[in-house]
């Protein structure tokens, strides 16, 4: 946080109109640059609008074509085909049945790895630890899709779930594109974990270790529950993250629309869809690339949502311990 | 009691597991990779482009087109993200224009990257289809023809991805201008000098280990994704490197080449791991071969960001 300086000497600290002329060209200039941000947000919701709710230029978007209760209420979603149908629910299933499976894997492994690192490893380890996490955290989402179709199907999966426990396993299937998300939002989460854990003053795990608590009773009994809402937050950033997430699906999980909950079959994404919509088309013309932005604009819905609760529980968060 | 302490000390182990297995992970999707692709790292897979025929196939046009595509969002992100990070972090006053900002931004950052994809695709490739034909400048050395709408060049590319990068560029940059301690600032003004002055001359220089090690991980971020440049046309199928350089001699010498090198088509390196891998069978030893070149390029830039930032650590005690 910021450092001890009177709020007078940061923030207006001289008082208005004394900069030079030139220095206040420099402040304007540097405000540009942060509005750049804002511009980006305008420019993202006026695209996504533009091609999916009402055209400002270009031709007729996605919902002037194709009604809302279609896009929500069909149960098939076959853009290319000659009677076209847009029921966007085997994309969200798809896309939800990765999350889940990310974060059934990812969370877990994430909240323990915090665990371990705030609570238990010394400076030593850690030192060694949060480097490699970091480098797990930095491989290319392209990278975790081709583990998940050279190693986790054949050489997990299939050994696993075809040959001992007799379930069909597909080549692409929604599994192994869910396990390499999981392991990539792993480190997500335990950085973040990490981080409310350790801001969980000391004076709480000394009172508890005073009062005869084990390592186990201390980190489980009152840090934990100490950061429960940092720790959500974190756990929701990473459910977005794996929403969004789109090459490692892309490559692992197939092309075939379905709703179902079977782990060992091909099914598509929200995101795989606009990579496949998009990929190959050189003039982006037609219902089906519209389509694309319609299904774009929902995953941005979807992620903002996420994103906004996760940052409200954050901030009721920190007024607690500061 | 004893059961208690049992329970600490398994609750403990499930926990150590969980880290190691991380790391196991890790070293699992190494030496996969690094198995699949002994085969195919050779000298020949530098200089080669992309063929049909998995025993042609090279990663040369990757490299150039990532060179290209890194070396502009880089010269496009970094000056304005640092910008907007000293603008927050010494301009600012708690306005409401300042809250709107810090929020859009946490929530920029949380924005899939493929819906940058598609931001790109409509606003920098396409233009809202608003021009016709391209511009064309005189220079000295020249006519330079500047293709509007951008089309499916690296320039188009290069500004999507600095857009994606630009919110990790502004938090990390602000983090690094809080690291530096109030009573630089103070002193600094004390002395008579000028707010643009004490940034500049203090605070930024105090900074530039931190804010480099920032920049260097949103460079690498931006090294390694793929999902917004295939929305905005990097071709897979290309074998040309941007502008017809080949080497860095021809880079140095030819400025003709040089100035139309963004306008060009290109690949990256993530694109044509992810065109080798969509290729089929035969072509994913090629795909390991290009993922190794890919993380060997990624580890030097982390490489690099980790060195910036022990040196920094050991240097500079406030």
């Amino acid at each position: 946080m910021k450092p001890s300086v009177p709020a007078f000497l940061r923030k207006g600290r001289t008082r208005k109109g004394s900069d030079k002329p030139h220095e206040k060209a420099i402040g304007f200039l540097l405000l540009l640059c942060a509005l750049v941000s804002v511009g980006t947000t305008i420019s993202i919701i006026l695209v996504l609008v533009n091609d999916g709710i009402f055209n400002f230029v270009g031709e007729k978007a996605f919902f002037q074509q194709v009604s809302l209760k279609q896009f929500l209420f069909d149960s098939k979603w076959l853009p290319d085909s000659p009677e076209p149908r847009f029921g966007i629910w085997p994309l969200v299933n798809g896309t939800f049945m990765v999350s889940g499976i990310a974060c059934m894997i990812g969370v877990p492994l994430g909240l323990c790895s915090a665990v371990y690192l705030s609570e238990y490893a010394g400076p030593a380890e850690r030192s060694v630890l949060k480097p490699v996490l970091e480098l797990l955290a930095g491989v290319p989402t392209v990278v975790y899709g081709y583990f998940g179709l050279v190693f986790v199907t054949p050489y997990v999966l299939k050994p696993l779930f075809e040959t001992l426990l007799g379930f069909e396993v597909d080549t692409f299937n929604v599994a192994s594109g869910g396990i390499v998300v999981g392991i990539m939002v792993t480190p997500m989460v335990a950085s973040m974990s990490e981080d409310v854990l350790r801001s969980v003053p000391r004076s709480l795990r000394d009172a508890s270790y005073a009062l005869g608590g084990t390592q186990f009773d201390v980190s489980m009994r009152v840090v934990v529950p100490a950061a429960l809402s940092g720790i959500l937050a974190s756990v929701l950033l990473a459910f977005a993250r794996a929403i969004g997430e789109t090459m490692a699906v892309t490559i692992a999980c197939g092309t075939f629309r379905r709703i179902g909950v079977n782990p060992f079959e091909s099914m598509q994404t929200m995101t795989g869809f606009i990579v496949d919509a998009s990929f190959g088309e050189d003039d982006a013309q037609g219902i089906v690339v519209k389509s694309a932005f319609a299904v774009a604009l929902s995953l941005f819905l979807i992620t903002l949502t996420i994103n906004v609760i996760s940052q409200m529980i954050l901030r009721r968060y920190r007024e607690v311990y500061e | 009691m004893r059961r208690r302490l049992l329970l600490s000390s398994s609750f403990r182990l499930i926990c150590r597991v969980a880290v190691y297995s991380a790391i196991l992970v890790l070293v699992t999707l190494l030496s996969v990779v690094l198995w699949l692709a002994m085969e195919r790292l050779t000298l020949q897979f530098f200089q080669r482009g992309f063929s049909l025929i998995p025993d042609r196939a090279g990663i040369k046009a990757g490299i150039w087109g990532s060179f290209w595509l890194i070396s502009l969002t880089a010269i496009f992100s970094l000056p304005v993200g640092i910008g907007a990070a000293v603008y927050l972090e010494e301009y600012a006053s708690d306005t409401r224009l300042t809250r709107l900002i810090k929020v859009n931004l946490s929530n920029l950052a949380g924005v899939p990257s493929i819906v940058y994809g598609m931001l790109g695709l409509t606003v920098f490739v396409r233009m809202f289809g608003m021009f016709g034909r391209g511009i064309q400048l005189n220079l000295l050395s020249g006519w330079l023809v500047v293709p509007l709408p951008f089309g499916k060049s690296v320039i188009a590319g290069a500004l999507t991805m600095s857009l994606l990068i630009l919110p990790v560029v502004i938090i990390t940059t602000q983090e690094a201008l809080r690291a530096v301690p109030g009573t630089i600032r103070t002193a600094s003004l004390a002395l008579g000098a000028t707010r643009w002055q004490t940034i500049w001359s203090q605070i930024l220089p105090a900074s530039l280990p931190g804010i480099t090690t920032g920049a260097i991980l949103a460079i690498s971020r931006a090294i390694g994704e793929t999902a917004p440049l295939i929305m905005v046309g990097a071709v897979t199928y290309c074998r040309i490197c941007p502008g017809g350089i080949e080497s860095v001699q021809t880079l140095l010498t030819d400025p003709q080449r040089v100035l139309a090198a963004p306008f060009d088509k290109y690949t990256a390196m993530p694109i044509s791991i992810y065109g080798w891998i969509t290729s089929g069978p035969p072509f994913m030893s090629v795909a390991a071969a290009g993922i190794v070149v890919l993380l060997f390029v990624l580890t030097c830039f982390n490489g690099i960001a980790v060195y910036i930032r022990q040196r920094a650590r050991n240097k500079l005690k406030w």
